[in-house]
């Protein structure tokens, strides 16, 4: 899952720097990820993981790295997963 | 009912009626000179200064007053109602004497800052805007950069299209980039005391309303200790604090012009009134409908007030992070602004002609310009195309 996030971010998140080179908890806002370009991370990750990230979790720190992302996404998916 | 919310009660009630004095006795009667010089409201200043409003906001242990937001919130209403130049100086200030304050995170340099804005009651101004961001306050090119002198101090060069009162202000609260490799969204605020800054003047100060506020451009260079970067994540402070505050204590000093100038066009209305008893005159229709336009922006500075205090209480503020809080007080600060200047030109039509010359009871063409600046104030167009941006997103909103 790591490397599909880091490819929507690389796409999405007009990063000046590698992406490929971002440490998983490495701060996203500070390698330049704008508030706008933050909006259309999440759109793609909605949009790639077939998930919709509720009011609650569309906070900056939720987005601010590719570990929290991640750990969003897994939340998600669980919740999804008929048991 | 708890002994420490009794007290901030008390403390709120004094500051209250002491503003209400200072904005009847010294606000109102420069109001027109301020205006019409485009001077900055010095006697209004000195008077707050003089009851320590301006360190009203801060913990009693730090030397404040201690009153809560609402309180502030108040006065920034009061002060609109008799000067809006002065209101705009006081709201100013206080949103970043507040935003300090809630995020100190520990650190000794803001803490003892703080005891010094009390008893030396020092006036803070904004550095913001900048030149070449296009109005976006999420993006900076000035830099904290190392000073060269290799004394670990730091240094920045801004050009600000506005400073407001730049030329009055103790200390200037900066928005810069981290430092000289930082990425444009990368930001910090800091805090600079005007004899570590050279302020240099870019244009003259001729505008069409808040002529007192004094807010040419400025080239603005500053060497200062690294301690005087605030620790706290720049999104968190802006979400949780720089942002909702100063759409709410604008709007409520927009909120306090609009009431005023609906005050005056009422009692133009009764005025008329007494002159034919018995009859309504024609201008008290009018009169009602300016009554509804305003109880609708009272109503909408009223509930974003009572949220923001809401949603500050909870453990973590974490509400105000997010996106439908962004979208609140971005709707806010639209609404107001452009419902503040549509009632002053409403009480401008029930008044008519005296109300269109600056010299009679009645007069509001300085309400008019003063709440026309409303919506440049952070450029509406700019706050739509956030909003435009994160609605793409939110869901609950």
């Amino acid at each position: 899952m790591t490397d599909e996030i880091r490819k929507i971010i690389e796409e999405h998140g007009r990063l000046q720097g590698d992406v490929s080179a971002l440490a998983p908890d490495a701060d996203l806002y500070q390698a330049g990820l704008s508030s706008h370009a933050s909006v259309n991370v999440m759109l793609a990750l909605e949009d790639h993981f077939d998930i919709e990230f509720p009011d609650r979790m569309l906070t900056p720190s939720v987005f601010e790295s590719i570990a929290s992302i991640e750990a969003a996404v897994s939340e998600l998916r669980s919740d999804a997963v008929p048991s | 009912m708890s002994v420490s919310v009794a007290k901030e009660l008390d403390r709120d009630q004094a500051l209250l009626e002491a503003v209400r004095r200072i904005a009847d006795e010294v606000a109102a009667p420069n109001a027109d000179d301020v205006d019409r010089q485009a001077r900055f409201p010095v006697e209004t200043i000195d008077a707050l200064r003089e009851e320590r409003a301006l360190s009203a906001y801060l913990p009693v242990q730090l030397g404040g007053g201690g009153v809560s937001f609402e309180a502030i919130a108040g006065s920034c209403y009061e002060l609109g109602r008799r000067c809006g130049s002065s209101a705009m100086v006081f709201a100013m200030h206080q949103i970043q004497a507040i935003t300090i304050a809630r995020h100190l995170d520990g650190s000794p340099w803001y803490r003892e800052y703080l005891e010094r804005l009390a008893s030396e009651q020092r006036l803070i101004a904004s550095v913001t805007s900048e030149v070449g961001t296009g109005g976006d306050m999420g993006r900076s090119i000035a830099a904290v950069v190392p000073a060269e002198d290799g004394s670990g101090s730091c240094t920045f060069e801004k050009q600000a299209p506005t400073v407001s009162y730049g030329n009055h202000a103790d200390d200037l609260f900066v928005t810069l980039r981290r430092g000289p490799e930082a990425e444009q969204s990368d930001q910090v605020v800091a805090l600079v005391h005007a004899d570590q800054t050279k302020l240099e003047q870019t244009g003259t100060w001729d505008p069409l309303g808040m002529r007192g506020t004094c807010s040419p451009g400025f080239v603005v260079k500053a060497m200062f200790g690294p301690d005087q970067v605030l620790a706290a994540p720049f999104g968190k402070v802006m979400a949780e604090s720089m942002v909702p505050v100063t759409h709410i204590l604008w709007s409520q000093l927009w909120l306090g012009i609009a009431t005023d100038a609906f005050d005056r066009a009422r009692a133009f209305v009764r005025a008329a009134a007494k002159r034919t008893p018995g009859e309504t005159p024609p201008t008290a229709l009018r009169l009602s409908h300016l009554m509804s336009e305003l109880s609708l922006l009272r109503a909408e500075v009223g509930s974003a007030l009572a949220e923001f205090v809401e949603a500050s209480e909870e453990p973590g503020r974490e509400r105000l992070s997010t996106m439908s809080s962004a979208l609140r007080f971005n709707n806010l600060k639209i609404a107001a602004s452009e419902q503040a200047p549509r009632v002053c030109q409403g009480a401008l039509g029930v008044c008519g002609i005296v109300g269109f010359k600056n010299d009679t009871p009645f007069s509001v063409g300085r309400h008019l310009r003063d709440t026309m600046s409303a919506c440049l104030m952070i450029a509406n167009e700019r706050i739509h195309q956030t909003n435009a941006s994160l609605l793409l997103i939110a869901k609950d909103v």
